[in-house]
């Protein structure tokens, strides 16, 4: 796959020309939320439903509000806001898991998410986790195989005994954790994004999950990474978008955007 | 996929560059695709074959662990449809004595072969219905043919399904059915049930995906598709001394559930005056069921692929 994109971009991009990945065209996505407030009790609910009045319980959410850019390759973009400023929303349609109420992401190849944890089993024992997880994202048994003992080394589970046989609701929830990120960070990916969550365990492990991710980035064509500390950012990205309620307030290098967000957020 | 790319970048006469291309010029002249868009039927049929050991795994993933926190494990596997059958026999068979002219030996094997079977297609309709919403966290985090799912789903009752099947079989044994050749009919009627299933399974996934409130409706309809099947006693047996003409039998007969318990049925127990010889046409009306089952469901689910997840 990235020999064949390499090539078509040699093929038909004059040099010097920046080769895009991502392109998102004036993006609107908006949430239904049916589990919104409730008015009144269950005769109320009937009357209306009765009268077919429109359900009062559902609710729009307009995440994000027309947001237009370019990725590149090469690049790694931050994305900074404020909580419920739709940066995840963001991430997950340019993944092309939410659906966009109007506008269009295009992508080059399949950009995945960093995380794996909504596929895993509490109730499973590591070892199945870390198969399960592979497979949930599309990594082939061999493919699993043969990277099975490093997903488990990285994760250090093993450290303190025989942990990876045991389910995974026995683990304390640093080492779930661990095992999440060891498992999601085993896949190699075209356009690569990364939620802030991802930071967990202990020191030694940040450590260790950083220098996963820078290589991450190099193996990938674009990273994407949201985050609220700006000293992350500021270390891994060239790029930042700045998104307030949905819209997106500055696109531009990291120091720029950085320097204006801090001052806003400081006043 | 990187094939495609290739070709639509290449034919694609390169314009001159510019800073001024629509997003839609510029995402064609470098061969991106639109995010999250529909594929074709047939490429879709090819990502889901494609993931085929996650959609085998995650279903085995859920059988596991679903008893994994009883004491006795997966011996429930086993007793959970026992105790089932239990509990009908007593009402239907002692209490209530809904037997249809049937002795024992012929009638309890009838009654275990019902409820399992009638189970399987109860469960698969209510993990199609709770499918997407149920997991709508993997379906936000992760790309994967969202048919997956369901499909998984139909995998872990049929799993569910063998361990109640050796409970048949010994429930057979038990009341003087020896294994005969015609045992082996078992194997495609199961089959068959199985795609019926996965078919009906889609249908109402996509359904629960757009209105979750099916889950709590559901086991209504499916209460009430049970006692109209001939489950815990033979249709016909319901009817006769009714003011009916005998078409309805037939058609209450012909329908799909009925259709897959009566040939598990008729495989198994060779003799006893409610299973004599079957029509022919059961089989035909087995596949037929199957087909259109399979073939409209999966249209049906791949035609809102691009909307689940949404809300």
């Amino acid at each position: 796959m990235a020999d064949n994109t390499t090539d078509t971009a040699a093929g038909t991009a004059p040099a010097g020309e920046r080769v895009p990945t991502v392109i998102a065209d004036d993006l609107h996505i908006v949430y239904r939320v049916t589990a919104g407030r409730q008015r009144g009790n269950a005769t109320a609910a009937l009357r209306r439903v009765m009268r077919r009045e429109p359900s009062g319980r559902v609710r729009e959410v307009h995440a994000v509000r027309g947001v237009s850019f370019t990725a590149h390759r090469g690049e790694a973009i931050g994305l900074i806001g404020s909580n419920g400023s739709g940066k995840s929303t963001l991430l997950r349609a340019i993944a092309g898991l939410l659906p966009p109420e109007s506008g269009k992401v295009y992508t080059d190849g399949q950009p995945s998410l960093l995380g794996v944890n909504a596929a895993l089993m509490n109730d499973l024992t590591g070892e199945r986790n870390v198969i399960l997880g592979g497979l949930a994202m599309g990594m082939s048994r061999e493919q699993i195989k043969e990277r099975y003992q490093g997903i488990v080394d990285f994760s250090g589970i093993n450290e303190k005994g025989d942990f990876i046989s045991l389910p995974m609701r026995t683990y304390s929830s640093g080492m779930a954790a661990r095992l999440r990120f060891s498992i999601a960070a085993a896949k190699d990916h075209d356009v690569l994004m990364i939620d802030e969550a991802l930071a967990t365990g202990d020191k030694r492990f940040q450590k260790r999950s950083e220098a996963r991710i820078r290589e991450l980035r190099k193996e990938a064509g674009t990273v994407f990474l949201v985050s609220h500390r700006n000293r992350s950012i500021r270390d891994t990205c060239d790029r930042v978008l700045w998104l307030e309620k949905g819209e997106l307030v500055m696109d531009g290098p990291t120091d720029e955007v950085l320097k204006a967000y801090e001052a806003e957020t400081a006043s | 996929m990187s094939e495609t790319t290739h070709e639509r970048a290449t034919s694609a006469a390169p314009p001159p560059p510019g800073e001024n291309l629509s997003a839609a010029e510029l995402a064609a002249r470098h061969g991106l695709a639109v995010s999250g868009a529909r594929p074709s039927l047939p490429a879709y049929v090819r990502q889901l074959w494609g993931r085929r050991h996650f959609i085998l795994s995650f279903s085995q993933a859920k059988l596991t662990a679903q008893y994994s926190q009883a004491k006795m494990g997966q011996v429930w596997q086993v007793l959970t449809p026992l105790l089932n059958a239990a509990v009908y026999l007593l009402i239907f068979g002692y209490l209530l004595g809904g037997r249809g002219g049937m002795d024992m030996p012929e009638y309890i094997p009838f009654l275990v072969i019902g409820v399992f079977l009638f189970t399987f297609t109860q469960q698969s309709v209510m993990a199609g219905v709770k499918s997407i919403p149920g997991n709508i966290g993997l379906v936000r985090a992760l790309h994967f043919p969202r048919a997956s799912l369901p499909i998984s789903f139909v995998l872990q009752q049929l799993q569910q399904l063998l361990f109640s099947t050796v409970v048949i079989l010994v429930v057979l044994i038990g009341f003087g059915h020896y294994p005969s050749w015609t045992w082996l009919l078992v194997v495609p009627a199961l089959l068959l049930q199985l795609v019926f299933n996965s078919g009906l399974a889609l249908v109402f996934a996509r359904w629960g995906a757009a209105v979750p409130d099916l889950a709590q409706l559901m086991p209504f309809v499916l209460r009430t598709a049970m006692y109209g099947s001939g489950v815990l006693f033979p249709i016909g047996h319901i009817l006769d001394g009714r003011d009916v003409p005998s078409w309805v039998a037939d058609v209450a007969l012909a329908n799909p559930i009925s259709v897959y318990m009566e040939l598990f049925r008729h495989a198994t127990i060779t003799d006893g005056p409610h299973h004599g010889d079957l029509a022919g046409y059961f089989w035909l009306l087995a596949v037929g069921y199957a087909l259109l089952a399979l073939v409209a469901g999966f249209v049906y689910f791949w035609k809102a692929e691009e909307r689940y997840g949404r809300g």
